[in-house]
C-alpha cells in the first residue's frame, strides 16, 4: 500500500526584545549561569508578572505577516507542570486566546508555491535550562532563559514531506527575520521546531496516529527525521502494527528516532487564566498602525524589485534579503536613478565593508546619501570609477564624506585637453614601437597605450577623453 | 499615658512635636513585647535590636529637627507573608522557614521610605490558609481578650499584637475575611481595601485574584492613616489600579452618617448567628441610623453560594500558586531523596502543614481536565453573579452592614476536626473579597463572655473614604475601644 505523510509544525521562535517577557531582565545569550535573573525569574514568592509590550508588538507583527487574525480580547494563562527549570511551577502562555489565528503562509514548491495554513501563534514565556555536568552528582538549573517571550507558530497538518516541512520552516523564518522580530538563530534555540507526524493510506481522509519530534535545531536534521520517521512508520504499518502515539527524540548520532515519552505520560496542565494578569486589550487602531509596517514581505518586494527597478532575481534576492539592506537599496535609489548601478555597488563594495566589518545595512556607516554622492562624482566625471571603488574603504571607515577625499587626494579627475595633451606627448614618445604598431593597423595597441596615460596621470585622466585624444593625435 | 497605650496617629503627634524620639518608642514597645508576648505568641520574628539602632539613627540625623514624613519612627508589625528585605519571612510554614526575601514589597519598600520602625513579623495560618492561627507551623498566637480562646485568622498574630498593644499598629492579608475576622476577635480594627487599592508586589500568593494587604490598628482613624502609605498603583503588580489615592484622614471630619443610605443584607442575618453577635451588630444599626445614616433591608441572593466558590477559586490559585515550593531553588529541600520525583514529593510532604496539603489538593482537582468546567468554570461564573448582586445593591445603598463572624473568639481545637466548620466561620467576609469591594471590620460590643464582636461596613469599589467616614462616626459616638484586654 502506498501510504501519505501528514505533517504539522509547531515552531517556537524568540522573540528579540531586549528585555524578558514578564520583567526587566536582559535576553542576551550566553551570559555566566543565572546572571540575568531576577526574583521573578527565579520565582521568588512575592513576585509579580508585569507584561512587555515590545513582544506583544513583535507578536502582533508576525501575526499580520502571516495573514492571521490578531485577537482584540488577549487572556494569559497558566499551563502547570513541575520541572527543575521551571522556576515558578507553571509557565505562562496563550491557551484558549492566542493573539494570532487563522493565518496562512505561501511557500515556494517545486515550480510553484503552495499555501500552509497557520492554525494559531500565541505568546509564552521560555522556561530555564536543566545542565548536566559529566562526571558530577545532581543536574544544575541555568534560569537566564527563563521568562524570554517566544512566540508558538502552529501549522494545520497541511504538509506532505520533509522537502515541504524544510521550505515551510525556511520561509517563516525568513519572513520573521526580515520583520526583526526573531533572530532565527537555530544553534542558539531562537527558532526550534518540532513536527508532527502521521501516515495514512494515499486516498484516505482520516488521520492516522501522529508522532511529535523533538530535537531538531537544523533544517538537515528536520529532513532527516522526517524522512526517518515517515520510512519507520511505513514499515510498521506494511507489517500490520499500530502506530503509538508518542514524542519521539531525534538522535543525531545515529540517525534515527527513539521514543522520549509515550501518551499515557501525557500531563494535565490544568490551564486557566493567570489571575496575576490582567486581560489584555488590543486597540484596533494600534493593530491598523502594526499592519502598515508589516507591510510588503520579502517575497513581494523582491518581485517589485525585479519589475520596477529591473533587476535580475538573483540580484533582487539577494537585496531584499535583509529589510535593512532593502531599505537602504531603495533609499539610494530613490536619490539616484539608476538602478542597475546603484545594486552592484550596494551588492559589491558595500556589502564587502559591512561583511568586513561585521556590520547591519541598517547601520551602515555610509549613509545612503553618501553612497549617492560618491555616485554622482563619477556620472559627472569629477572621479574615474576605478578611483571611486578605491576610495570607498576610505569613505566607510573614515567617516568623511567622499568630495573631502576627492579633495584631499587630489584626485579630481583630468579631463582638461591642455594638460592631458602633455601627458599623451610624454607617452607616445617613450612608446615610439608601439605608436609604429599601430600605425601599421595593430588596432588593440590602443588599449595599452590608454593604460600608459592613465597610469603616467596616476590615474586622474578621464580614459574617455584619453581615447578620444590618442586617436586623434594617431590618426 | 504609656507609649504603648497610644494610637498610632497620636504617638505620630507626640513625635512630630519633639515630645518623645525614636528610640523611646522603640525601647517602650520593647518592654511591652517582653511582657505580654510570652503569653499572647503574636510574633514569630522579632527585630527589636535592629529596630533600636534604626531609630538611634534616625534620632541622630533628625537632631531635634522635627518636619517627619508621617510614618517616621513609627514602630509597626507586619504579617510574616509579606517580604521584607534580609528579614526571615517564613508564612507561617515549615517549607519557608530558611528564607530571607532578597526584596521588599512594594508596601514595605513605602514605609521603609517613611523610615518607619520594624518590630518584627507576625504570625498566622500556614500561607494564610485558615481562620485560627491553628494552622501555623510554629503554633498559634492566643487571643489577648482570652488566651484560651484563638485571635481568628489567617492574620491572627497581627491582630493580636495590635490588641495587646505590642505594636502601634500591623498590616495583614485579607484573601476570604483574613484581616477583618481576627480584627473582629482581637476588639481592634481591620480594613480590606478594594481589590488593587494596595499592591500585591511581594505578598506571598495565597489566592491572587482575592488577596489584598491592609491595615489592622487601635483605630478607625489610625486605619485611614496607615491606608494612606501602603495604597497607590504599583508598576511592579499589573492587578494594581491607577486610581489616585485621596486623604483619608479628611474623610473623618463629618462625624455622622448624614445622607448615607445603610443598607442591611437579610441573608446575613439567618440561622447560625450567636444572639450576643446579633444583638450587637443591631445594637449598632440603630446607632447609625441615630448618627444620621437611612436603614434599607437590601438582597444579596447569591450569599450562600459564596463559602461555596471561594474554595473552589481560592484554592484553584493556591495548587498554582505554590507549585514553586519544589525544593529546587529556595527554602526547604527534603534531604536523602533518590531521584526528581522523590524530591518533590518528600520536600511537599515535609514542608506544608495538613491544611495547605488539603487545598492543594482540592485546587488541583477543581482545575483537573474534565472538572474544571464543573469546578473553576462553574464558581467564575457565580462570582460575577454575586459582583453583581454588590453593582445592584450599591445601585440603593452608599453603605452594606453585616456582621463580621457568626460567633465570638472560638476556643482552641473546637473547630480543629471539622474543616468545614472552620470555612463556614468565613461567611460573612468571603463575599466582599468576591467581589473585590472594600470592607471593615471595627469593635461593636462584648459577648456574655467578655469577648469582643466586630461589625462589618462593605462599601463600593475605591470609596474607602466612606467607609471609614462612617466607622469613624460610630466610633467615635460610642465607648468600645475604651476598654482593652487585661492579658493574664
Amino acid at each position: 500500500m502506498t501510504y501519505e505523510a501528514v505533517i504539522g509544525v509547531e515552531v517556537h521562535a524568540q522573540l528579540r526584545t531586549k528585555s524578558k517577557l514578564f520583567c526587566g531582565c536582559g535576553t542576551v545569550f550566553g551570559l555566566a549561569a543565572n546572571s540575568q535573573t531576577c526574583p521573578l525569574c527565579l520565582g521568588l514568592p512575592g513576585s509579580l508578572p508585569v507584561l512587555n509590550r515590545a513582544a506583544v508588538e513583535m507578536a502582533v507583527r508576525a501575526g499580520l505577516a502571516l495573514n492571521c487574525t490578531i485577537a482584540v480580547n488577549n487572556i494569559f494563562a497558566r499551563k502547570n507542570y513541575f520541572y527543575p527549570d521551571l522556576p515558578k511551577g507553571y509557565q505562562i502562555s496563550q491557551y484558549e486566546a492566542p493573539i494570532c489565528e487563522h493565518g496562512w503562509i505561501e511557500i515556494a514548491v517545486g515550480e510553484g508555491t503552495q499555501r500552509v495554513r497557520i492554525r494559531r501563534a500565541h505568546l509564552e514565556e521560555d522556561a530555564g535550562k536543566s545542565v548536566h555536568v559529566a562526571g558530577t552528582n545532581g543536574s544544575r538549573v541555568d534560569l537566564n532563559r527563563a521568562g524570554t517571550p517566544l512566540l508558538e507558530i502552529v501549522t494545520e497538518p497541511d504538509l506532505r514531506s520533509a522537502d515541504q516541512v524544510v521550505a515551510y520552516l525556511k520561509g517563516l523564518r525568513d519572513v520573521l527575520m526580515y520583520l526583526e522580530v526573531c533572530d532565527g538563530n537555530m544553534d542558539e534555540g531562537s527558532f526550534r521546531c518540532e513536527p508532527n507526524l502521521s501516515l495514512r493510506p494515499l486516498g484516505q481522509k482520516e488521520f492516522g496516529t501522529k508522532v511529535e519530534l523533538k530535537n531538531i535545531n537544523s533544517f538537515k536534521f528536520v529532513k532527516d527525521a522526517i524522512d526517518y520517521e515517515i520510512k519507520r512508520q511505513t514499515k510498521v504499518l506494511s507489517e500490520g502494527g499500530k502506530i503509538n502515539q508518542e514524542t519521539r527524540l531525534w538522535n543525531l548520532d545515529r540517525g534515527e528516532t527513539a521514543v522520549m515519552r509515550s501518551k499515557e505520560d501525557a500531563h494535565d496542565y490544568r490551564y486557566f487564566p493567570d489571575p496575576d494578569l490582567v486581560p489584555l486589550k488590543l486597540d484596533q487602531e494600534w493593530i491598523e498602525g502594526c499592519r502598515k509596517q508589516v507591510a510588503e514581505l520579502p517575497a513581494v518586494r523582491m518581485r517589485r524589485f525585479v519589475s520596477e527597478f529591473g533587476l535580475s532575481e538573483y540580484d533582487a534576492g539577494v537585496l531584499t534579503a535583509s529589510r535593512a539592506m532593502a531599505d537602504y537599496y531603495e533609499t539610494c535609489v530613490g536619490l539616484f536613478n539608476q538602478p542597475k548601478i546603484v545594486s552592484n555597488w550596494v551588492m559589491g563594495e558595500l556589502t564587502r565593508e559591512l561583511n568586513r566589518s561585521g556590520t547591519d545595512a541598517s547601520a551602515s556607516p555610509v549613509s545612503p546619501e553618501q553612497l549617492v554622492s560618491l555616485l554622482q562624482l563619477v556620472e559627472q566625471g569629477t572621479i574615474s570609477l576605478k578611483v571611486a571603488r578605491e576610495i570607498f574603504p576610505e569613505v566607510y571607515s573614515s567617516g568623511k564624506t567622499p568630495e573631502q577625499i576627492v579633495q584631499e587626494k587630489g584626485l579630481i579627475q583630468v579631463s582638461d585637453e591642455g594638460a592631458l595633451d602633455q601627458v599623451i606627448g610624454d607617452v607616445l614618445a617613450k612608446n615610439l614601437t608601439q605608436v609604429a604598431q599601430f600605425k601599421e593597423g595593430k588596432q588593440q595597441v590602443l588599449g595599452f597605450l590608454v593604460g600608459q596615460v592613465m597610469k603616467a596621470s596616476g590615474g586622474k585622466a578621464n580614459p574617455g577623453k584619453v581615447n578620444e585624444l590618442l586617436k586623434k593625435r594617431l590618426g | 499615658m504609656s507609649i504603648h497605650r497610644l494610637s498610632l496617629y497620636e504617638l505620630h503627634e507626640k513625635f512630630t512635636a519633639g515630645e518623645v524620639t525614636a528610640t523611646e518608642i522603640v525601647r517602650a514597645y520593647g518592654l511591652r513585647i517582653g511582657q505580654v508576648e510570652p503569653k499572647v505568641k503574636a510574633y514569630i520574628t522579632q527585630t527589636k535590636d535592629t529596630a533600636v539602632k534604626q531609630a538611634g539613627a534616625l534620632d541622630a540625623s533628625l537632631k531635634g529637627w522635627r518636619k517627619t514624613l508621617p510614618l517616621m519612627g513609627m514602630p509597626l508589625a507586619i504579617k510574616d507573608n509579606i517580604c521584607t528585605q534580609g528579614v526571615l519571612t517564613t508564612c507561617a510554614s515549615r517549607m519557608l522557614g530558611n528564607f530571607v526575601p532578597p526584596y521588599d514589597a512594594t508596601v514595605i519598600a513605602k514605609l521603609r521610605a517613611q523610615g518607619y520602625q520594624l518590630l518584627g513579623k507576625t504570625n498566622l495560618d500556614e500561607f494564610a490558609m485558615g481562620s485560627s492561627t491553628e494552622n501555623s507551623a510554629v503554633g498559634p498566637s492566643r487571643n489577648p481578650w482570652n488566651l484560651e480562646c484563638v485571635p481568628g485568622g489567617s492574620s491572627g498574630g497581627s491582630a493580636a499584637a495590635v490588641a495587646a498593644d505590642e505594636c502601634a499598629a500591623a498590616l495583614g492579608s485579607d484573601t476570604g475575611g483574613s484581616i477583618r475576622q481576627p480584627a473582629a476577635f482581637c476588639g481592634v480594627v481591620g480594613l480590606k481595601p478594594t481589590y488593587g487599592r494596595v499592591s500585591r508586589y511581594g505578598l506571598i500568593a495565597f489566592a491572587s485574584s482575592l488577596d489584598q494587604i491592609g491595615p489592622i490598628t487601635k483605630d478607625v482613624r489610625d486605619a485611614a492613616f496607615l491606608l494612606g502609605a501602603i495604597a497607590g498603583h504599583d508598576p511592579l503588580d499589573s492587578t494594581s489600579a491607577d486610581v489616585p489615592v485621596p486623604d483619608y484622614l479628611k474623610a473623618l471630619k463629618r462625624k455622622d452618617l448624614k445622607k448615607l443610605k445603610v443598607g442591611v443584607p437579610v441573608e446575613f442575618f439567618a440561622e447560625g448567628l450567636d444572639p450576643d453577635v446579633e444583638q450587637a451588630v443591631r445594637a449598632a444599626i440603630q446607632e447609625l441610623k441615630a448618627l444620621g445614616g437611612e436603614i434599607r433591608e437590601i438582597q444579596l441572593p447569591r450569599t450562600d453560594a459564596a463559602v461555596a466558590i471561594y474554595y473552589v477559586i481560592a484554592t484553584a490559585e493556591a495548587s498554582s500558586n505554590l507549585a514553586r515550593y519544589d525544593g529546587v531553588k529556595f527554602g526547604l529541600r527534603a534531604k536523602e531523596t533518590k531521584d526528581l520525583l522523590d524530591l518533590y514529593m518528600k520536600t511537599r510532604q515535609e514542608g506544608f502543614g495538613p491544611e495547605v496539603k488539603r487545598r492543594i489538593m482540592l485546587g488541583t482537582y477543581v482545575l483537573s481536565a474534565g472538572y474544571y468546567d464543573a469546578y473553576y468554570g462553574k464558581a467564575q461564573a457565580v462570582r460575577t453573579l454575586i459582583r453583581q448582586d454588590f453593582e445592584a445593591a450599591f445601585q440603593d445603598v452608599d453603605l452594606i452592614v453585616t456582621p463580621v463572624t457568626p460567633t465570638p473568639a472560638f476556643k482552641f481545637g473546637a473547630k480543629g476536626d471539622d474543616p468545614l466548620q472552620m470555612y463556614l466561620s468565613d461567611v460573612f467576609t468571603i463575599s466582599a473579597n468576591l467581589a473585590g469591594v472594600p470592607a471593615i471590620s471595627l469593635p461593636c460590643g462584648f459577648s456574655r463572655d467578655g469577648l469582643p464582636i466586630g461589625l462589618q461596613l462593605i462599601g463600593r469599589p475605591f470609596e474607602e473614604e466612606t467607609l471609614l467616614r462612617a466607622a469613624y462616626a460610630y466610633e467615635q459616638n460610642t465607648q468600645w475601644r475604651a476598654k482593652k484586654p487585661v492579658i493574664r
